[in-house]
């Protein structure tokens, strides 16, 4: 924490938590205690713990980053496995999961091991778990049942992790200061959730699909939207962006962001259940804080590792020909 | 202490609830659940308030709990189960009826799982007279229903390793003694079905889709 942009970063949170406080204090106070005020002080109090614990890790350095996603990771998997019907011949399959795969991809992750990184989960953990359930013997649905550990496993462990991992990207000129960039990316994604739902609220009419979410609105996502793609351009100064690339980074956190909640919630519903699990009060499960995240994480990351990344390794690089029919069809 | 500690760390890694009200009004209770997995009376023991949990013992299968001295020490020491036999022959020796009874009568409350074993499917099955009888000699005593929720997928039967998924224990309200005139048959009916409602749709063969 001796960067002080980052300081600078957190101590705007700080206040904006403040200011939600107080508003809310205010309201109770005004119009007593009613169920839409009492969640919404638990949800800004949750807030504060998950602001806390966040920094917390970020205070820690890149070891506390990695625990603490690996930590996310095994209880976001745990609410999907939980809500997810896995019959008894998944058992011993689930078990190498949540005990060997998982830890071992935060191992991976954090040694650093890149080529791993990437490999680990959709070749090795992917080939390994349809044979893990062949082995228990049970053919009932068996193609459903690995597709559900599979997507499982995929989201709450592989995607989630490339958080952290955008501390290891090395950016010319940026060395040393990626928190900022995690830091970035989270607070972009979670204000654009935010606001969201708050414009939704407010001047919501359209719903984009009433079915799988019907708190998502055309209004709430474009007025939301521009709102959190605006606060995310005026913090180019933490990150290795010029304000236009901030802009640009933020619309792709912005939208990713909403899809990834809009597929989390289809997938949450196609499994009856409204919340993902009950760990953060007013919230829901730790999954229905992650979900916009788990999408916006590896996009932005690959997006960032293809325009400035240089050492970590070559396979951004497209072949010659490709980039030149590319450019010829954008007529550059 | 070391009770107060493991029964945190069982809710920790399941997921269970802390009870935060059980009126203590000096009436006995028999809690009486579904049966699927090893964890099940170890979650209602940890979903009991502290003091309660002082009080009650669990009524498990002596057979199990008396085969090797970490289980008895176990069974005997933490726990404090009343240990009942299965086989028909040390049962009549040994009249776990009266074991359970002379349990209750010093104060005790019980945790019982009148389908005798635990399930292997997650279905419910019937229940073994044990609860008929105890409601009929004790009439003061509350018989409190509790469904078990996802246990049988945490530990299922048969395996070593629990996996960390979340499970629930939802205590439901007293069911009424035996009425005048109801057989005992219609009585253990009832109190499965009591059991049952509790589960909210939520006891489906695991196979089964959830929607």
């Amino acid at each position: 924490m001796k960067d002080p942009e980052l300081l600078y970063l957190v101590g705007g949170v700080v206040a904006v938590l403040l200011i939600a406080t107080l508003i809310t204090r205010i309201l109770i106070g005004r119009s007593g205690e009613t169920a839409v005020l009492v969640n919404l002080r638990q949800r800004v109090n949750a807030w504060w713990w998950m602001m806390i614990v966040f920094c917390s890790s970020l205070a820690l350095g890149k070891s506390g980053v990695f625990w603490f996603y690996g930590l996310l990771s095994f209880l976001a998997l745990r609410e999907f496995i939980t809500l997810s019907p896995t019959p008894r011949g998944d058992h011993r399959t689930l078990t190498w999961v949540f005990f060997l795969i998982l830890p071992l991809h935060y191992i991976f992750a954090g040694a650093p091991w890149y080529g791993m990184f990437l490999i680990w989960i959709p070749v090795y953990a992917f080939v390994f778990i349809p044979i893990r359930s062949a082995l228990a013997g049970d053919t009932e649905r068996f193609l459903e049942r690995t597709a559900r550990i599979q997507w499982g496993v995929l989201t709450c462990i592989y995607f989630l992790s490339y958080l952290p991992m955008l501390l290891y990207l090395p950016i010319e000129g940026y060395h040393g200061q990626n928190a900022k960039l995690l830091f970035f990316v989270v607070l972009v994604t979670q204000i654009s959730d935010v606001m969201q739902y708050v414009f939704g609220k407010l001047f919501g009419k359209t719903k984009i699909a009433p079915k799988v979410s019907p708190s998502k609105t055309r209004e709430g996502l474009l007025y939301g939207g521009a709102a959190a793609t605006l606060i995310g351009t005026s913090l180019w100064w933490a990150t290795p962006f010029t304000p236009v690339e901030a802009a640009i980074m933020s619309i792709v956190l912005v939208a990713s962001g909403f899809f990834g909640g809009l597929v989390m919630s289809a997938v949450k519903r196609s499994l009856g259940a409204k919340d993902w699990g009950r760990g953060i009060p007013g919230h829901g499960g730790v999954l229905d804080r992650l979900d916009s995240l788990l999408f916006a994480g590896p996009i932005f990351f690959h997006i960032v590792g293809y325009y400035f990344d240089t050492s970590m390794h070559d396979s951004y690089q497209q072949p010659q020909w490709m980039y030149d029919a590319l450019r010829l069809w954008i007529g550059s | 202490m070391t009770g107060t500690v493991l029964a945190f760390l069982v809710r920790l890694a399941t997921g269970v609830r802390l009870l935060d009200d059980v009126p203590e009004d000096g009436k006995r209770r028999i809690y009486f659940a579904n049966h699927a997995s090893h964890l099940d009376f170890v979650v209602i023991w940890a979903a009991l308030p502290g003091r309660q949990r002082a009080w009650t013992r669990p009524v498990a299968a002596a057979e199990y709990w008396e085969k090797s001295p970490l289980r008895r020490w176990i069974a005997s020491r933490i726990f404090k189960a009343v240990l009942i036999p299965r086989d028909l022959a040390r049962m009549r020796a040994e009249d776990p009826l009266g074991k359970m009874l002379e349990a209750i009568g010093d104060g005790a409350d019980l945790i019982v799982f009148p389908e005798g074993t635990r399930s292997d499917t997650g279905a419910v099955a019937p229940f073994k007279p044990g609860l008929h009888h105890l409601a009929t000699k004790r009439p003061d005593a509350l018989l409190v229903p509790v469904f078990l929720e996802n246990l049988s997928r945490i530990l299922p039967k048969g395996e070593l390793l629990p996996l960390p998924l979340m499970g629930q224990a939802v205590f439901g309200e007293p069911v009424p003694c035996p009425a005048e005139g109801e057989s005992k048959a219609a009585f253990l009916e009832r109190a499965r079905e009591s059991v049952m409602c509790l589960s909210h749709g939520h006891l489906i063969p695991a196979n089964d889709e959830g929607s």
